[in-house]
């Protein structure tokens, strides 16, 4: 996989200004709903860095949902081009894409998408049966994942057994455990309290102050804050793109809520 | 995703569900295991049917007394009395072909031994008659032709006989009584079991001699029946001719008039019974594959259900890294364990059914392996042919559209 691999598609003169992890140029998709057109995005064009850290917002409709699936590889734009380090994954196959979601992309959804019935070490472990990862590293590294969540002592834990905020830990070590290039979490707090909205956001800047790019789809300002630039798209374009001045830090705004009982 | 995890996946998955998929794999349980059974129980059936006429002599021959109507051997109802021990005599004398006859005639009676008493069939022959048969004896011997003679009150029991009145005990010198006359025991013979074609008991039989029966049982001079061996198997046909003209002659029939007597050829006998057996398996074996498809059916019918249930966990996977391969094999591979489970269990199914006639009804039982691992290849193959379809169903759902499935 030379072509997904960033060290080989760096060009010499690149070296000293890092490319961008993410760069997308006028990004447009088009679906045919019945007779009419639907534009949900009408030229995108964003940059993201390694080690940001972004929350987009957006009312339904703006268009946010549909970047993020072309982000995630899981669909594809109509027009426009997506590097990923790099590389155009807008031409590539559906297996080339399922490997890139496999290796370079971790997701966290609003619903957790836990498979039920299944412990979180199993549903830990997940991405590493599409990867070559060989059986006996599996459980070392799910178990690992877990305890960077704080969740090392509910392996064995089922989804029905766990609250919310335990069962979107698992979802995000699930999201971990390849060692992904870019987190993208679709309202990962959508489905929270406060209380715990908050604690998987200090476990996103944790992350993110270890070196991982996080892209957070929210419509939540409060939490937008915690992120370190905010994007506003609206009727499929992006209306704002700010740096967050002073972003909030979840480890001290833990400190002055309530703490409820998990 | 390597193949020893997809068989944990789908057993994982399976057991989640495990009275749905004991329900999937139960249409496949019953087609393999009525395959199995029909195959081992007419096979069997086949196979014994065989060997009891072999062992009666497939060069044999059974003339009995006219019957009005002339369906067969066993409806054959003993009506004329022009079948006489001359003709009997003269069936060895002039057919080249024949190379022994035991007369015989026989009669339903009481019998009776101390406490004991069982309505029987009571045959009078001669003694060269268990050697036609070909019928050895357990313990003691035969009468003699002095017995013959004589009319003597001897008697040689079949095993089912001696089962009732005996017991544990020997019977040899033992009296019994027949009717009003007192009998003395001299031999047993082996157990033969039931006749081929009809379900009647062959050891449920005391064999006399024949005068004795003729004259102090029934009072009757005529036959009933003749034993005739042939020189050889394929001779049984010319002596077949032989004794229909030479009995024709000696009844003074005149042609275009029936006979007053009825000819079976135990060859004949042999091949109708095995190409009865033959259809019948066939027959059955339409059936139970017809059982078969339809639990194949069954198989893709819940299949389809689980794909759409499992449309979150399917997008998931996508999302994860899966590509349509992975989600197809899994679901391939899930038939696959129902059908490996669902037949094997059949195949246990099949024999214990078998082996349960096999007890119940005394019919023996032979399972060819071929019929074991065609029928366990043939639910795989169901499974993995009706399973194809939902698995392709469910790696072509698009991610996105499956993780928002509510």
């Amino acid at each position: 996989m030379a072509m997904v691999n960033s060290a080989a598609t760096i060009s010499p003169e690149a070296i000293g200004s890092a490319v961008p992890l993410v760069e997308v140029h006028d990004l447009r998709k088009t679906y045919q709903l019945g007779e009419t057109e639907v534009h949900a995005l009408r030229g995108v064009s964003v940059s993201i860095s390694s080690g940001d850290f972004v929350a987009i917002m957006g009312a339904s409709g703006s268009g946010k949902s549909t970047f993020m699936n072309i982000l995630g590889c899981l669909d594809k734009p109509t027009s426009g081009r997506y590097l990923l380090e790099g590389t155009d994954v807008s031409v590539l196959s559906k297996r080339d894409l399922a490997r890139i979601r496999n290796q370079k992309i971790g997701f966290v959804f609003q619903g957790f998408n836990l498979l039920g019935r299944t412990t979180a070490l199993e549903n830990t472990e997940l991405p590493m049966l599409y990867s070559r990862i060989h059986k006996n590293d599996r459980e070392r590294r799910a178990r690992e994942a877990l305890a960077q969540v704080g969740l090392g002592d509910r392996a064995d834990h089922f989804p029905s057994q766990m609250s919310g905020g335990q069962q979107q830990r698992v979802a995000i070590a699930r999201a971990l455990v390849n060692q992904p290039r870019i987190l993208l979490a679709d309202e990962p707090t959508g489905n929270l309290d406060s209380r715990t909205s908050v604690e998987v956001m200090e476990i996103f800047q944790k992350l993110n102050a270890d070196g991982l790019t996080i892209v957070l789809v929210t419509h939540e300002p409060d939490i937008a804050q915690f992120s370190k630039r905010e994007i506003v798209f609206r009727d499929g374009q992006i209306r704002r793109d700010d740096v967050v001045e002073v972003p909030h830090v979840a480890s001290e705004v833990l400190k002055t809520m309530p703490t409820i009982k998990d | 995703m390597d193949l020893s995890s997809a068989f944990v996946l789908a057993l994982r998955a399976l057991a989640r569900n495990k009275m749905r998929s004991s329900l999937t794999m139960l249409g496949l349980i019953i087609g393999v295991g009525a395959v199995i059974a029909v195959i081992g129980i007419g096979q069997g059936a086949a196979t014994k049917a065989q060997e009891q006429l072999a062992a009666m002599g497939s060069n044999m021959l059974f003339v009995g007394s006219g019957s009005v109507n002339r369906y067969g051997l066993h409806v054959g109802s003993f009506q004329t009395k022009t079948l006489v021990l001359a003709d009997a005599r003269a069936l060895v004398r002039e057919c080249p072909s024949v190379a022994a006859a035991a007369p015989g005639t026989g009669t339903g009676q009481q019998v009776v031994y101390g406490n004991e008493n069982w309505a029987t069939q009571i045959t009078g022959t001669e003694p060269r008659y268990f050697e036609v048969r070909n019928w050895p004896f357990a313990t003691g011997t035969s009468f003699s032709e002095d017995d013959v003679t004589q009319s003597a009150t001897v008697a040689v029991l079949g095993d089912t006989v001696r089962k009732y009145l005996f017991g544990s005990r020997d019977p040899i010198g033992e009296t019994i009584r027949i009717g009003t006359l007192p009998f003395k025991v001299v031999g047993v013979l082996t157990p033969k079991g039931t006749s081929a074609g009809s379900n009647q008991d062959q050891d449920d039989v005391i064999i006399v001699p024949l005068t004795t029966v003729q004259k102090k049982l029934l009072g009757q001079e005529w036959l009933r029946w003749i034993m005739v061996s042939a020189v050889s198997r394929r001779a049984s046909y010319v002596a077949q001719q032989q004794i229909e003209s030479l009995l024709r002659d000696r009844h003074k029939i005149r042609s275009g008039d029936p006979d007053d007597f009825v000819v079976r050829n135990m060859a004949d006998m042999a091949d109708a019974a095995a190409e009865q057996g033959t259809v019948m398996t066939v027959l059955l074996t339409i059936v139970a594959s017809i059982a078969l498809l339809v639990g194949g059916i069954g198989i893709m019918n819940i299949m389809l259900v689980s794909v759409t249930e499992r449309t979150r966990e399917i997008g998931v996977r996508l999302a994860v890294g899966a590509t349509e391969e992975d989600v197809r094999l899994q679901f391939l591979i899930e038939a696959l364990v129902l059908g490996l489970i669902g037949g094997t269990i059949g195949v246990i199914f099949g024999v214990a059914s078998s082996l349960a006639v096999a007890q119940g009804l005394g019919w023996p039982i032979k399972i060819p392996p071929y019929a074991i691992a065609l029928s366990t290849l043939f639910a795989i193959t169901i499974a993995l042919f009706f399973g194809f379809y939902p698995a392709k169903r469910a790696s072509q759902l698009n991610p996105i559209e499956a993780l928002r499935y509510e």
